[in-house]
């Protein structure tokens, strides 16, 4: 295949990147920062959280930039008012949909929501927050799952699939209804398909699957699926 | 079978109905079956039989007539006699004084004139005519003739050309030019590649596709056909929600039926133009209509959408190039082949060509299904086919384009009927619902009923259609409880905005219409509630002691 190289513009920054890479794969590799939650390098991109939005010079429409690939003469703009303001209130939403306090949570200082909440200066939750009782699921010799604390990502699902190549997690239900599920939504101890590989813990940006006993610091690996993958290309 | 065949099969068909004096058109579609439908087509099959005309009268079981709510409705013609509310009694009765003594009844026609006059049937022209489970019906109404041209005279260029020339718009809500979409399908050289008619039809009290497929199965067939052949596109899918069981039965025959006589399939009419058709249920989730989530679900996955870029046209079902197009889309194609694209172009609007069907409902005296001319203006749907409001009652607002459609007032009523102006108004084209509400209705409680309707519907990906929709169900709950704050108006016009731009696909993005256009049109009853905890309406119970609830 041969590779094209293509010029953009990112904010004030003028850059040559190769085609068929995303906004935000761009922005990262040049050291442009652009708030994103659901991305994950080596995954599929969703386009699910909405905080990698950005505007694009002559579009009406707001973009996903990690699901956007760049073109030739393509402008983004990454920091508008209206943007930070989107993004903050993303922050806001995710926070008050389920159970986040982060003084009692396992993820408390390696929280990737936490992490962007404090740097996009979100520092309270506007919204009336729910409480929730979702279930937790520690019936796993060492992995845990507390549905309280997710945030619907679902890269868990995807490093499940695509890298592990098991599919024990989905989704059930819909809306806010959502819910991570192993296998039949079954108990974890009983998922035929498991491996019990960890990866689904090493990717989770909050603490809502986490390896009982360990901190955090030590199980998070988000660098897995890229890493994976660039030995399978090989 | 050849080309020439299915002239040979028309002209034999006419013939055959020719012989024929009467011809009864029993409607038998999902609006008249409940009303006792097949029964009256079985009385009216007795009643011929028992006055010993059954040669020179034709009882055939056909689609939907249009006046769904005075079912079951039954047409005579010659003469288009149309016949309401017909029982199996009164069946024997018209048989015999009209038929046998050439009396119509005249008590038991259908009253008002007004509500065909104004309507322009294009896409469903044959509805009521022809019975859908005979393709024969089909072929002696002209069907699949536009299918013969494009295969023997014209290259998949000069079809997408006439399409441009149509301006033929997308029917499933967003009105993308199809010349365009097709182009840019036809100009992704890869193979496979596929087609998906969109019969997704989700919105609540809407029924226009449905309708379509039970009286006129082949119209999409034959448009999907065409479709491929212009874009050279190899398999098809009809993607249909399985609580459609009668439209569902009716397209799975109609395409075995096509299928035999090789009108679907490999080598279609001996030429080399191969392409087949497969019907895939949905389980029935409103987002599923949606262009992307469209495409998971026939992949067998969630019904999820994705983001775009990239473009179906680039990379579609299993990341193959595929055209995505509503089946009323594709139901006005034959008839753009047939009579040209300039034909077609005359028809409607100068910005908006040709017709639309809409499910007319809510308060008004003629609800049903009709199709009218781009351009006409509210009024004259409401008032002059939809026959005005029933009981003296006052009307207040029109909901065009479903739930994330906008409502409109009284003083919108002159706005014609197209994507732009429709979209301006803060309304969308959706998939054509309009529903009529009166001055009984409190527009709080009904742009709630929308929220709580998308918020039920939400798949759940993004954040903005996920947890802020919720936010704004909340809100109403609070301001229909008697708790509202002033401040709350504020809330729901920013978060509305922030919905309608961050959220991931048209579902999100409309979502908030009904919202923002109560607010614009209606906002001094949202002040009532909130101020006076008043519902003019007398819709909203303030069930909670006001005062204890503020503390």
């Amino acid at each position: 295949m041969t590779t094209k190289t293509v010029s953009l513009k990112i904010d004030e920054h003028e850059i040559t990147a190769q085609e068929g890479k995303s906004i935000l794969e761009t922005a990262i590799e040049n050291g442009i920062d652009i708030p994103h939650l659901c991305f994950l390098a080596g995954l599929t991109k969703t386009g699910a959280c909405r905080l990698c939005i950005v505007e694009l010079k002559g579009q009406a429409k707001l973009f996903a930039s990690c699901s956007t690939p760049i073109s030739d003469g393509m402008e983004v703009i990454t920091n508008s008012e209206k943007l930070k303001a989107y993004r903050k209130n993303t922050i806001q939403l995710l926070l008050s949909e389920r159970t986040h306090v982060c003084s009692v949570c396992v993820a408390n200082k390696n929280c990737e929501l936490q992490a962007l909440a404090d740097k996009l200066g979100v520092e309270h939750v506007a919204f009336e927050r729910e409480w929730t009782s979702e279930n937790v699921d520690s019936s796993h010799p060492f992995l845990v799952i507390d549905r309280n604390r997710c945030i619907l990502c679902t890269r868990c699902v995807r490093v499940c699939d695509e890298i592990e190549g098991v599919h024990a997690l989905d989704l059930k239900l819909r809306g806010k209804d959502s819910q991570i599920i192993v296998d039949f939504d079954d108990s974890w101890d009983k998922a035929a398909s498991c491996t019990s590989c960890r990866k689904c813990a090493k990717v989770c940006p909050v603490g809502a699957i986490y390896v009982e006993g360990e901190p955090l610091s030590e199980t998070k690996d988000t660098g897995i699926a890229d890493f994976v993958l660039s030995r399978r290309k090989k | 079978m050849k080309p020439a065949d299915i002239i040979h099969l028309a002209e034999t068909e006419l013939d055959a109905q020719r012989s024929y004096k009467h011809r009864i058109n029993v409607c038998c579609s999902s609006g008249c079956i409940p009303f006792g439908a097949l029964k009256v087509l079985k009385a009216f099959e007795d009643a011929v039989k028992e006055f010993g005309v059954q040669k020179e009268c034709k009882v055939a079981r056909t689609g939907c007539i249009g006046t769904c709510s005075v079912g079951p409705a039954v047409m005579i013609e010659p003469g288009n006699y149309l016949y309401q509310s017909v029982t199996p009694e009164k069946a024997r009765e018209i048989v015999r004084d009209h038929v046998v003594l050439g009396l119509p009844v005249k008590d038991m026609l259908y009253g008002s004139k007004a509500y065909f006059e104004k309507q322009h049937r294009l896409v469903m022209k044959n509805a009521g005519k022809i019975d859908p489970y005979r393709i024969e019906d089909y072929i002696a109404a002209g069907g699949y003739s536009a299918l013969v041209k494009c295969l023997i005279k014209m290259s998949p260029k000069d079809v997408i050309d006439e399409v441009w020339l149509s301006g033929l718009r997308g029917r499933g809500g967003a009105g993308f030019k199809i010349g365009q979409k097709w182009t840019f399908v036809a100009r992704a050289h890869r193979s496979p590649k596929y087609i998906v008619a969109n019969l997704d039809e989700g919105d609540p009290g809407v029924f226009a596709n449905r309708t379509l497929a039970e009286a006129d199965p082949h119209a999409i067939l034959e448009g999907m056909l065409i479709a491929a052949y212009a874009t050279e596109a190899n398999k098809g899918y009809i993607y249909i929600r399985a609580e459609y069981p009668l439209a569902v039965d009716t397209l799975k025959k109609a395409i075995d039926k096509a299928k035999a006589m090789n009108l679907i399939g490999q080598n279609i009419l001996e030429t080399s133009f191969s392409f087949d058709i497969e019907l895939r249920l949905g389980a029935g989730a409103f987002v599923a209509g949606e262009e992307t989530a469209i495409l998971a679900s026939v992949e067998g996955n969630r019904a999820n959408p994705r983001p775009r870029p990239p473009y179906p046209a680039a990379s579609g079902l299993w990341k193959s190039p595929t055209l995505i197009d509503n089946v009323e889309t594709l139901a006005n194609i034959p008839q753009i082949i047939s009579h040209g694209g300039l034909w077609f172009s005359k028809i409607g609007s100068p910005t908006c060509s040709g017709t639309k069907c809409f499910s007319l409902t809510g308060k008004v005296n003629n609800p049903g299904l009709i199709e009218v001319p781009m351009g006409i203006t509210l009024k004259e749907v409401i008032y002059d086919i939809g026959g005005g409001v029933p009981d003296n009652k006052k009307f207040k607002a029109v909901l065009v384009g479903g739930p994330s459609g906008g409502c409109l007032p009284d003083t919108m009523l002159d706005l014609p009927i197209d994507y732009e102006s429709l979209t301006k108004a803060g309304a969308i084209m959706g998939s054509g619902g309009i529903v009529v509400i009166d001055e009984d209705s409190c527009m709080v409680d009904t742009a709630k009923f929308f929220i709580d309707f998308c918020v039920e519907e939400s798949c759940g990906k993004c954040t903005p259609c996920r947890v802020g929709l919720h936010k704004i169900q909340e809100t109403y709950a609070r301001i229909i409880g008697g708790v509202g704050k002033p401040e709350d108006i504020q809330f729901l016009r920013s978060s509305c905005g922030y919905i309608q731009e961050a959220s991931l696909c048209g579902l999100g993005q409309t979502a908030p219409n009904p919202v923002l256009t109560t607010m614009r049109y209606f906002g001094n009853e949202y002040n009532e509630h909130i101020l006076q905890k008043k519902c003019a309406a007398g819709k909203c119970s303030f069930k909670h002691n006001v005062k204890e609830a503020e503390i």
